[in-house]
């Protein structure tokens, strides 16, 4: 049972990246991959901040400005040198690793009776409730903060840069700056995820972030399936959906792993999944023809 | 209200495609004027419009909308003064957002998207009344993404929103192209009733030669990127359509 609860901690803590694929994939049309270099960016700040001793609402606040600028870097490079953004999301997480080296100073950092945001609040005794209690305020306040954001006039401008260019050019938005704000609020939900990561499992690690990027991904996708599934329309339904596929996931990967799967074989059953969740839909469609 | 002054525009300079699609064009625009387009394929008329709304800027020259120098400013900068319709019914339009949503944007058109929701009520019945002028039957599927819509009621409703907020000029590029002759009439008695009430400064491009001589007037026909002919109201009603057949055989 307490595999099965540490998988779900696991889902609430990618929450931040789930999120963050969301607005970038979904929201703005954008295949961002910076996301496995702010994610570890995320945590190594994290862990730097900690283990010198600043206190958590620092951590958070820098981590959140960390993870913005990086997106932020993307954004640039898509919009103003109008580089692919494949490609640019490839450049800034390929230079984050040496970032997060340098600012890291060595390659692991762990977290040993450092302040940590899961020990600001004892509700019970047993740690993996307390967290999870956390976790789910977190995770509320995020969905209720992006939800809000997205039903603003801010916000639906952002989904309408995503959906017609040319259309809200010609009502007056700035679509690059909007896309440059899109991935830094998508960065910054990403470095979140590393923060709450980090201290979570006791340490910061340089290459934490290496194939992040797909459980965002398919946690999309999952979202996306039941929410086309679901005929979900509205904004809060499909936050809610899309953290439901974060949770999902990482309960399958919990569930691979207790019927005795190689370790070593993670990634590959993560990929595995990933494709199968992509192809469902167009397999099933097929067979309707 | 628009001032164009010895305007060029070349694509893909000094390569072998290059395209002179604007050469030195002056115009001037007076308010209220509702001015007709025509001219062949590649006559630069869509050219012209860009230019105009700032999609694309000019090589050389000077612009000017309501006394204000706009050479050198983006589309998104001049939607304060300019409203436009597309050929296309999608990009006047977003797809997946809702009626409301969409006239909710268009509404700030002129104004900043702050972080409130504007959607409220209030806002729901305003755009439910101005709906329910088309006659469509869409005043009560606000909620309805925009992208289920048919090309008609889509372009219907582009135009709807350019009086949403403040609208000095409107840009229609060739609106009905797309679309069958029933919903076309309805957009252009609907432009023709929008741009009368709102007293706009207009421009219509257009391949329908039957509607270049009822509509508008002044009449501006584009061969090669320049202005060969430019009929303003009395002339213009003297033309006959046969007249405007002539120029195209």
């Amino acid at each position: 049972m307490d595999f099965y609860l540490t998988a779900l901690l696991q889902g609430l803590c990618f929450s931040g990246i789930a999120l963050g694929i969301y607005i970038s994939m979904k929201i703005f049309n954008i295949p961002d991959i910076t996301t496995d270099g702010s994610y570890a960016l995320g945590g190594i700040v994290t862990g730097v901040t900690l283990t010198h001793a600043y206190p958590l609402y620092i951590s958070i606040v820098v981590v959140l400005l960390a993870g913005g600028l990086a997106g932020a870097i993307t954004g640039l490079i898509h919009t103003k040198l109008k580089i692919n953004a494949l490609l640019a999301g490839i450049l800034v997480m390929t230079a984050l690793y040496s970032v997060n080296l340098t600012i890291a100073g060595r390659s692991n950092l762990p977290l040993i009776g450092t302040a940590s945001i899961f020990n600001v609040l004892n509700f019970t005794a047993d740690v993996n409730v307390n967290t999870f209690i956390i976790l789910l305020v977190i995770v509320a306040v995020l969905t209720g903060f992006i939800g809000y954001l997205l039903k603003t006039d801010f916000g639906i401008a952002m989904r309408a840069t995503g959906n017609s260019e040319t259309m809200i050019r010609a009502l007056g938005v700035n679509t690059d700056r909007m896309k440059i704000i899109g991935l830094a609020l998508a960065n910054a939900l990403t470095a979140l995820s590393g923060f709450l990561i980090t201290q979570q499992q006791g340490f910061a690690d340089i290459s934490m972030g290496v194939g992040i990027v797909i459980i965002g991904l398919g946690s999309v996708i999952i979202g996306e399936t039941l929410i086309g599934w679901l005929r979900i329309t509205s904004v809060w339904g499909s936050l809610l959906l899309v953290l439901a596929g974060t949770i999902v996931f990482q309960l399958v990967l919990a569930v691979t792993l207790a019927v005795g799967v190689n370790p070593n074989l993670l990634k590959v059953v993560t990929a595995v999944l990933v494709l199968l969740i992509v192809s469902l839909p167009r397999l099933s469609f097929r067979s309707h023809d | 209200m628009i001032k164009l002054e010895n305007i060029s525009k070349t694509f893909n300079r000094g390569k072998a495609n290059e395209v002179k699609a604007i050469e030195d064009l002056s115009l001037t625009i007076s308010v209220q004027d509702y001015v007709v387009i025509v001219g062949a394929n590649g006559s630069g008329k869509s050219t012209l419009l860009n230019l105009i709304a700032g999609s694309t800027l000019p090589g050389s020259g000077i612009i000017e909308i309501d006394n204000h120098p706009v050479t050198r400013l983006h589309d998104y900068q001049r939607s304060r003064w300019i409203a436009r319709v597309f050929q296309n019914p999608l990009s006047g339009t977003a797809p997946d957002l809702s009626i409301l949503d969409n006239f909710r944007l268009a509404a700030l058109r002129t104004q900043s998207k702050g972080l409130r929701i504007g959607t409220n009520n209030v806002f729901k019945k305003e755009v439910q009344e101005k709906i329910a002028l088309l006659d469509m039957g869409l005043e009560n599927k606000l909620m309805q993404p925009m992208g289920t819509l048919s090309g008609g009621q889509r372009q219907a409703l582009t135009l709807l929103m350019s009086v949403m907020d403040e609208c000095k000029i409107l840009l229609l590029d060739e609106p009905t192209a797309a679309l069958d002759p029933r919903s076309a009439r309805l957009v252009m008695e609907t432009a023709d009733k929008l741009i009368a009430d709102f007293k706009l400064t207009a421009i219509l491009i257009t391949h329908n030669l039957k509607d270049a001589h009822t509509h508008g007037n002044r009449l501006i026909h584009m061969a090669e990127g320049k202005v060969i002919k430019d009929f303003s109201s009395e002339k213009k009603l003297n033309l006959t359509q046969n007249d405007l057949f002539e120029w195209f055989s």
